[in-house]
């Protein structure tokens, strides 16, 4: 009996501007320690509603959300904030790196906020992240001056930073060319089976999500398969 | 929390916008310039203007006035005393201006820990013979080491030397406008008629000046032996006891329990100078007024430009977010940009402020009516440094305020969204 990471119960969420609209209806799931799960489905079907919901950041849902099996209902936003930066990953489809650092300060500034490690050690931890992911040449340089796909793998090493029980993505590879976007899927692919890395990933990408362990498919608010 | 990574993210975020940053500090290094020196010019003002006239005004002055006596007989008498008594044409009594048992009352003021010293004076009217005319003046029997020491009276001695009274005997300075009267040369002897019609020959010894034409056209300064012997009086005889404290403050209070003790009227400076107690607020409080204008100013310039900031710095405000950094801390981050764009700036506008005052302190400024002035004056009271600092971080503080609560605010989904 594997652990459950994440686990959503009965979440409804509506969108009330300008009229309200059901946008997601009844979402039951549970996502394993070490699963590698593809969300996909039609681009307007909810997937991308549904992982912000799951990643702490918008609460206005109906539905219960556990994650490491702790309800996040209750939770205040300086509290969501700490599960966020303790025990989740975020890539998104646009890197979201801040340019107004190097690209290694980028990869420690959740483990800084963290504050589990003194900085010497954060900064250790993130230049083996760099070297895992094969970036670790790219430390120094400033955070706009690295090309998307070395972009996207900077923002995977953040995302790992905290060792985080899960680590989500919106469309990481929606913005990038076949070769990046390769690269970037082996290395979820790796980080899944050598590191037992649990993983959830939205995306509208077929072939990606054939690839993955395990596929979510949403359509019109609902979980069809 | 953790400050110091706060502080690093705030720091990063201020350099790589460093142009902008540069523009906000300088509005606040000038109005912190503007400031400083705006309220040491304007209160180096005050206390000359002041000065011309407090410091040579006793913080004290014991002395009896010409007056009706309160207690009339009739008060006293015992039939009447029951009726409210109605008593037309009173006239001021035979009053003796001399103090009374003025020695005892000295010694008794040289004790008092309060007090910073005195100098006893006789006031006498004069009449000054030049050929034909009589000029009116006043003669002023001075201690000329204690009044300088207290009241600066060397100050205002521009031609010869306030001990020389003491040393030639029956010898006066003349206020220069009353000796330019007479054309009164140094050395020149003068005759003086005393109200009770005796004439009296005195050197010129010196001139003083004050700076208030109309004083200067009418007193003069003897030693405090020459105008006794000049009325006829012994040497015991003083009008006026002069009384400096430590703390002018302290002055009105000080004033009445003398009166009581002594049994003489006693003013203090704050009634006698109310007017420029006024003026001086007035002036200072316009100061202040355009100082506090010009860093609200700056306030927001700061406002406008950390507003700016926000808004290029949504995408990174939506990742800070998302990788776990609360809305207190987002606040914090722009908050410490605020501030320490206000603290920079300020520290700077501190050094250009003092920088700006010393040099309007060396402009010459000579003018006829303030000899002892020779360039600009300013003050450098460390307070207003003190309240420029404080205010310029409050005023960041607040400006930083409301674009700091917007930042966190930001809701990281709809701005990850709206991508």
């Amino acid at each position: 009996m594997s652990e459950k990471i994440l686990e959503a119960k009965n979440i409804n969420k509506y969108f009330h501007d300008p009229v309200t609209v059901k946008v997601l209806t009844d979402i039951n799931f549970s996502v394993n320690k070490g699963d590698f799960v593809a969300v996909t489905g039609k681009s307007g079907c909810g997937k991308s509603t549904l992982l912000y919901i799951l990643s702490t950041m918008d609460t206005d849902y109906e539905g219960e959300l556990l994650i490491d099996g702790e309800t996040m209902r209750q939770k205040k936003e300086a509290q969501l904030a700490r599960v966020r930066n303790e025990k989740i990953g975020f890539v998104f489809q646009f890197h979201y790196l801040l340019n107004e650092f190097n690209v290694l300060k980028n990869v420690m500034l959740p483990g800084l906020k963290l504050n589990k490690y003194p900085a010497k050690e954060v900064e250790h931890r993130a230049m083996e992240k760099l070297k895992m992911l094969g970036i670790e040449k790219l430390a120094l340089k400033n955070a706009a001056q690295v090309s998307g796909g070395e972009k996207q793998r900077v923002a995977i090493a953040r995302a790992l930073i905290n060792d985080p029980h899960i680590i989500m993505g919106d469309e990481p590879t929606g913005n990038l060319d076949k070769k990046n976007s390769e690269i970037v899927f082996d290395i979820f692919k790796q980080l899944a089976e050598e590191f037992q890395q649990t993983l959830l990933i939205v995306t509208h990408d077929q072939g990606f999500a054939e690839k993955t362990h395990r596929i979510i498919e949403m359509e019109d608010g609902r979980i069809i398969r | 929390m953790n400050l110091k990574l706060i502080i690093s993210i705030a720091k990063s975020l201020l350099l790589a916008r460093w142009k902008q940053t540069l523009v906000a500090a300088i509005g606040v290094t000038f109005s912190i310039t503007m400031f400083i020196t705006l309220l040491g010019f304007m209160t180096g003002l005050n206390d000359l203007l002041d000065g011309l006239i407090l410091n040579r005004t006793p913080h004290i002055r014991l002395y009896n006035e010409i007056k009706p006596n309160k207690n009339q007989p009739v008060n006293l008498a015992a039939e009447y005393k029951n009726g409210y008594n109605f008593i037309q044409s009173v006239k001021s009594g035979n009053a003796r201006q001399e103090i009374y048992n003025s020695e005892s009352i000295m010694e008794t003021l040289q004790k008092d820990s309060r007090i910073a010293g005195l100098s006893p004076k006789i006031i006498s009217q004069i009449f000054f013979n030049n050929g034909t005319i009589d000029i009116t003046g006043v003669v002023n029997g001075i201690d000329a080491v204690e009044e300088s020491r207290l009241f600066h009276f060397n100050e205002y001695v521009t031609t010869g030397n306030a001990a020389d009274i003491s040393k030639v005997p029956n010898s006066i300075i003349l206020g220069k406008g009353l000796a330019e009267k007479m054309l009164a040369d140094i050395g020149d002897v003068v005759q003086l008629t005393t109200t009770k019609g005796e004439r009296f020959p005195l050197k010129v010894v010196g001139y003083f000046q004050s700076g208030l034409q109309d004083f200067d056209k009418v007193q003069s300064f003897a030693t405090i032996a020459t105008v006794q012997k000049l009325m006829g009086k012994p040497a015991s005889y003083i009008t006026d006891i002069q009384v400096k404290l430590k703390d002018i403050q302290q002055a009105p209070a000080i004033a009445k329990e003398f009166a009581k003790i002594f049994e003489t009227d006693a003013e203090d400076i704050q009634t006698a100078n109310a007017q420029f107690e006024t003026g001086s607020f007035i002036r200072t409080l316009i100061s202040y007024a355009v100082g506090i204008t010009l860093l609200v100013v700056a306030g927001f310039g700061i406002y406008n430009i950390l507003n700016m900031m926000i808004y290029e710095k949504m995408d990174s405000i939506a990742i800070l977010k998302a990788t776990g950094f609360a809305g207190k801390d987002v606040k914090r981050i722009f908050l410490a940009i605020a501030i320490s764009i206000g603290f920079f700036g300020g520290l700077a506008g501190l050094l250009f402020g003092f920088g700006l005052s010393a040099f309007i302190d060396q402009i010459p400024f000579n003018t006829a009516a303030l000899p002892t002035i020779k360039t600009y004056p300013i003050n450098y009271n460390p307070v207003f440094y003190l309240i420029g600092a404080v205010f310029s971080l409050i005023t960041t503080y607040f400006a930083g305020w409301f674009p700091s609560r917007k930042a966190s605010k930001a809701d990281p989904v709809i701005i990850i969204r709206g991508k």
